[in-house]
C-alpha cells in the first residue's frame, strides 16, 4: 500500500465549494478577465505582454501588502504614497546629490520610510487617536511636504545599475521586480499565518478588546502594522527609482487607493480580521491586467479609472453576498 | 371551539446542516403570557424569527388573528401585524432622545410640505405612553443616559405606540437587576389586562414560573410540552428542557484552601471603587456577589489592568506585583473571563482553533514560525477534555452555541500558563445544561490547585458554588461569609448596603 502523500491527503480534506469561493473567488474573476482578454486582443496572452503586466502590478503589490495589514487591523494607511515619495527623495540626495555609498543610501532610505510607518503607529496608539485614518491622513500630507521641501521640488536622476535592476532588470525573461514580489508574498504568507505577531494582527483586527484582554499587547501589534506598511511603501518606492532611474518628491500620488483597491478586491475587509496577502496579490495583478488589457485595446486613460472604479465596488459586492451566503 | 390567537400548526425549519424546528404546533391565546424555554439551540430564536418574518418557515401554517400568515416581512409583521419583538440587544439610538426613538420612522409631522418633525406631539404622546407604564422618564432625556432597564422601558413604550398585540420579548431580564424586573412584570401584567398578547423568552425558571401563565419547552427543534404554568415546579421544566432528570445543579465538592494565589490590598479606582481588599486562596471558588453597578466587573478589570487603579497593591503567592495591563496579569497567571463573550471574549469571525490558542501562541513556535500541529492538538485537547460540541477546529465561533462559545473562551485561558480566574458571570445566557459543564470544569481548575473568583448575580450560583463569599456595594466591600454562614437573606442585605461585617 502506498502512503498518501501531505498534499493529497489535505487536497480530501478541503470543502472545495468553501475553496471556490472564499479562497479563490478573486482568482475565478482574474481568470475570467484574462480569458475575455485573450479574445478581444491578440497580443494580450504572449508571455511578453504576461511579464509586462507582472512589471506593472509589481509596485502596487509590494504596497498592497503593508496595506493589508493595516485593513485587517481594520484600520488603513493613506499616508504610503507620501512615504514612498520622502523615502526616495532621502535616497537620491545622498546617492546622487551627496555622493554616498549607494547602498548605505538605500537603508537610509528604508530605515526613514519604516521610521514614518512607526510615527503613524505611535501617534495612532500614544494619543489615542479614534482612527488610523486621521494619523496616516496626518502623515500623508506632512511626509510629502517633507519630501518637497528637501528636493526643491525637483526630480532627482542618475542612479547606480543595482538600483535600476531592482525595478527594470530582468532575470531571464523573468522582471525582477515580480520576482522580489513573490519572494515578499511567500514572507507575508509565513509571516501572516505561523508568527506569533501575524495572528495576533488578525486577534486585533477580530475583536481589538479580546485581544487585550487575552494579554496582547494591541498597541504594540498596531505600531508593527503601521511600521511594516511604512517599509513595504519604501521598498516600493526603491522599484519605482530603479525603474524609472529617478527619485521625485511627487511620486506616489494615489498609490494608496491602488493598494487599498487591491486588499479590498482579494478579501479584505474594512471591518478587519479577514484578508490574505494571496489575495491582495491577485487583486494587485487584477488592477493590472484591466488597465493592460484596456490600453490594449485603445481605450484611454480616463475611461480606465471608471473601470476600475466599477470592479472595486463589483469585487465588494461579491465579498457581500459571499458573506450572506455563509450567515443564512 | 374558537381557534386560538396565535396558532402554529406543524411548522418546520431547516438551515443547511441543522433541523431547527421540526413539526412544532403551539397554541397562544389572547392576552396571555406564554413563556418559550430550551437549551440554547432549541428553536427558541428561530421560532420567534419566524413570526417576525425575519425567516420564513419549510412547511406548516401559522394563524393569527384569525388569518393565516404567508410570506411576512419584517416591517409587515410590525406595522401590519402589530408583532413587535423586543430583543436582547436593544435596538435604540443612543444620541437620540427617548421621544425621537419612540417616532423614530413613523414621526408625527408639523409640515408635511417640509417634513419638520412635530416635537411638541411626539414629547406629548409619549409622556402620555410612559404615564401608562408608569415610568417616570423624561421624554426628552437622551438614551444614552438611561440604564439598561429604563431603555427597555422605552421599547415596550414604542411598542406601545404602535399598538403592538402580539409582543415578543428576549430574554428581558438578562440584564435587569431586580427592582427593574420586577418593575417590567408590573408592566406585562398591566398590558395583559389591556389585552395585549405576549411571548416572552426566558432562562430563569424562577421567572417563568413567577411571571407566564402557560409555557411551552422546546428540545432540539421539537416542542416537548405546553403546559399551565401554576403547579409546575423548576424541577419540572428542567427534566423537560433536557430530556433527563438533572442531578445536582451545583455540583459543588468539597475543598480544601491552600496558599493565597491572590490578594488584593486596599484598591480604589476613580469614581468607584474603594479601599477594596481580600484574597483568594488555591483550591476554592470565592464567590463575588453584589448589585449591578456595585463594582463587581470593575474591579475584576482593575485587578488585571484592562482599567487603571488610582490605589492599592495587589500581591500573587505573597509577592508584591506591578500589573498595569491584561499582558502583565497573564504574566502572573491571572485571567479575566469576560461577563460579555462576543464583544470581549470571542474573536467570533475567527476559527475555534485560533480562539482557543491566541492567548499562548508563543508556547507553539518552534525556531521562528508557528507549529501549526503543535497549535491543533492543544485545541483539540481542550475541544474533548470541555467538551466543546463544534464540527471542527476551522468552525468559526459565531456558529457555536453560547454555552459552547463560554467553553472556547476557558479554552483560550486552559492554552496558558493562568492558574488564577476570575470568572465574570460565567452562566449568563447559557442553558442548564451547559451550566451545570462549566460548574464542573470550575471544579476541575481548583482540584488542580487554581485559584477561582467567581462573580454573579445569580444568588443561588454564588451560594451553590462559592467556598467563600464577599459582597460589594456601591464600590466598597460589605461583607464576607464563609459558605456556612452564608444565606440569600445576608448577602443581599449585605448588597444593599445594609450591614458591615468586613474589616
Amino acid at each position: 500500500m502506498q502512503a498518501k502523500s501531505g498534499l493529497q491527503k489535505s487536497l480530501q480534506r478541503m470543502n472545495w465549494g468553501d475553496v471556490l469561493l472564499n479562497r479563490v473567488g478573486a482568482l475565478l474573476g482574474l481568470i475570467i478577465i484574462m480569458i475575455g482578454l485573450s479574445f478581444a486582443s491578440p497580443h494580450f496572452l504572449s508571455f511578453r505582454n504576461l511579464m509586462n503586466v507582472a512589471q506593472q502590478s509589481a509596485i502596487n503589490s509590494i504596497v498592497a501588502s503593508g496595506m493589508l495589514l493595516a485593513i485587517v487591523t481594520a484600520g488603513i494607511d493613506l499616508s504610503v504614497g507620501s512615504i514612498l515619495a520622502l523615502s526616495i527623495s532621502i535616497t537620491g540626495i545622498l546617492i546622487v546629490n551627496m555622493g554616498w555609498n549607494s547602498v548605505i543610501g538605500v537603508l537610509i532610505g528604508l530605515a526613514v520610510a519604516a521610521l514614518a510607518g512607526m510615527t503613524n503607529g505611535l501617534v495612532l496608539t500614544k494619543l489615542r487617536l479614534p482612527h488610523p485614518f486621521i494619523s496616516t491622513l496626518g502623515m500623508m500630507n506632512v511626509a510629502r511636504g517633507l519630501a518637497l521641501i528637501i528636493t526643491n521640488a525637483s526630480p532627482i536622476s542618475g542612479f547606480p545599475k543595482w538600483i535600476q535592476f531592482i525595478g527594470a532588470g530582468y532575470v531571464g525573461r523573468i522582471p525582477f521586480s515580480f520576482i522580489l514580489v513573490l519572494f515578499t508574498v511567500v514572507f507575508f504568507h509565513f509571516f501572516l499565518t505561523r508568527t506569533t505577531l501575524g495572528r495576533h494582527i488578525y486577534a486585533v483586527g477580530g475583536n481589538i478588546e479580546a485581544a487585550r484582554l487575552s494579554g496582547i499587547d494591541t498597541d504594540r501589534v498596531r505600531v508593527w502594522v503601521y511600521t511594516i506598511s511604512g517599509l513595504m511603501a519604501g521598498i516600493a518606492g526603491l522599484t519605482l527609482m530603479g525603474r524609472v532611474n529617478a527619485a521625485y518628491p511627487l511620486a506616489g500620488i494615489s498609490y494608496e487607493m491602488d493598494a487599498i483597491a487591491a486588499v479590498i478586491i482579494g478579501g479584505g475587509s474594512f471591518m478587519g480580521g479577514v484578508g490574505n496577502i494571496w489575495g491582495t496579490l491577485i487583486g494587485a495583478i487584477m488592477i493590472a491586467v484591466i488597465r493592460n488589457g484596456l490600453n490594449l485595446l485603445g481605450v484611454s486613460p480616463d475611461a480606465q479609472t471608471i473601470v476600475i472604479g466599477l470592479v472595486i465596488i463589483g469585487a465588494v459586492y461579491v465579498d457581500v453576498l459571499r458573506r450572506r451566503r455563509r450567515t443564512s | 371551539m374558537s381557534t386560538p390567537f396565535l396558532q402554529l400548526k406543524n411548522i418546520s425549519k431547516a438551515f443547511p446542516g441543522v433541523q431547527a424546528l421540526d413539526n412544532v404546533s403551539i397554541d397562544v391565546n389572547k392576552g396571555e403570557i406564554h413563556a418559550l424555554i430550551g437549551e440554547n439551540g432549541a428553536g427558541k430564536s428561530t421560532l420567534i424569527k419566524l413570526l417576525t418574518g425575519v425567516h420564513h418557515w419549510d412547511s406548516g401554517t401559522i394563524t393569527y388573528a384569525g388569518k393565516e400568515l404567508t410570506g411576512i416581512t419584517p416591517s409587515q409583521a410590525i406595522h401590519t401585524y402589530g408583532i413587535v419583538p423586543i430583543y436582547q440587544e436593544l435596538n435604540l439610538i443612543p444620541e437620540l432622545d427617548v421621544a425621537e426613538n419612540i417616532f423614530l420612522g413613523r414621526e408625527v409631522l408639523a409640515s408635511e410640505r417640509f417634513r419638520i418633525i412635530d416635537r411638541k406631539e411626539i414629547v406629548n404622546r409619549t409622556t402620555s405612553i410612559l404615564e401608562t407604564l408608569g415610568q417616570n422618564i423624561s421624554p426628552t432625556a437622551l438614551v444614552s443616559t438611561l440604564g439598561v432597564g429604563k431603555q427597555q422601558m422605552v421599547e415596550v413604550a414604542k411598542a406601545l405606540s404602535i399598538e403592538a398585540r402580539l409582543l415578543i420579548l428576549d430574554e428581558p431580564t438578562a440584564s435587569l437587576g431586580e427592582d427593574e424586573t420586577e418593575d417590567l412584570f408590573r408592566v406585562m401584567r398591566q398590558l395583559k389586562s389591556q389585552g395585549v398578547t405576549i411571548i416572552f423568552i426566558s432562562h430563569k425558571l424562577d421567572e417563568v414560573l413567577e411571571i407566564a401563565d402557560r409555557f411551552t419547552v422546546l428540545r432540539d427543534g421539537k416542542k416537548i410540552i405546553t403546559t399551565e404554568a401554576k403547579g409546575a415546579s423548576k424541577e419540572d421544566i428542567i427534566s423537560y428542557m433536557v430530556g433527563r432528570k438533572l442531578g445536582d445543579q451545583y455540583p459543588k465538592m468539597a475543598t480544601t484552601a491552600g496558599d493565597v494565589a491572590l490578594e488584593v490590598r486596599q484598591l480604589s479606582t476613580k469614581g468607584l471603587l474603594q479601599d477594596i481588599s481580600f484574597s483568594a486562596y488555591r483550591g476554592q471558588v470565592l464567590g463575588l456577589a453584589g448589585l449591578v453597578g456595585a463594582g463587581r466587573t470593575e474591579l475584576a478589570r482593575a485587578i488585571i489592568g484592562a482599567d487603571p487603579k488610582s490605589s492599592g497593591q495587589i500581591f500573587v503567592n505573597g509577592a508584591p506585583v506591578q500589573i498595569n495591563s491584561p499582558k502583565d496579569a497573564l504574566r502572573h497567571g491571572i485571567a479575566l473571563l469576560t461577563e460579555d463573550r462576543k464583544d470581549q471574549g470571542l474573536f467570533l469571525g475567527n476559527t475555534v482553533l485560533f480562539n482557543t490558542t491566541v492567548a499562548n501562541l508563543k508556547k507553539f513556535v518552534r525556531r521562528v514560525l508557528i507549529d501549526v500541529n503543535g497549535q491543533k492538538e492543544a485545541a483539540s485537547e481542550v475541544v474533548r477534555q470541555l467538551g466543546i460540541k463544534t464540527p471542527g477546529l476551522n468552525t468559526m465561533t459565531l456558529q457555536l452555541s453560547g454555552g459552547n462559545q463560554q467553553k472556547v473562551v476557558i479554552g483560550k485561558w486552559l492554552n496558558t500558563d493562568a492558574d488564577i480566574f476570575i470568572f465574570d458571570e460565567p452562566t449568563r445566557g447559557i442553558d442548564v445544561g451547559a451550566k451545570v459543564e462549566v460548574y464542573n470544569i470550575i471544579n476541575e481548575l481548583i482540584a488542580k490547585g487554581a485559584a477561582v473568583i467567581m462573580i454573579s448575580s445569580e444568588l443561588p450560583e454564588i451560594l451553590g458554588m462559592s467556598d467563600r463569599i464577599i459582597v460589594l456595594s456601591e464600590g466598597r466591600l460589605t461583607a464576607e461569609f464563609s459558605r456556612e454562614e452564608a444565606t440569600q437573606e445576608k448577602i443581599m442585605a449585605a448588597a444593599t448596603g445594609g450591614i458591615n461585617h468586613a474589616s
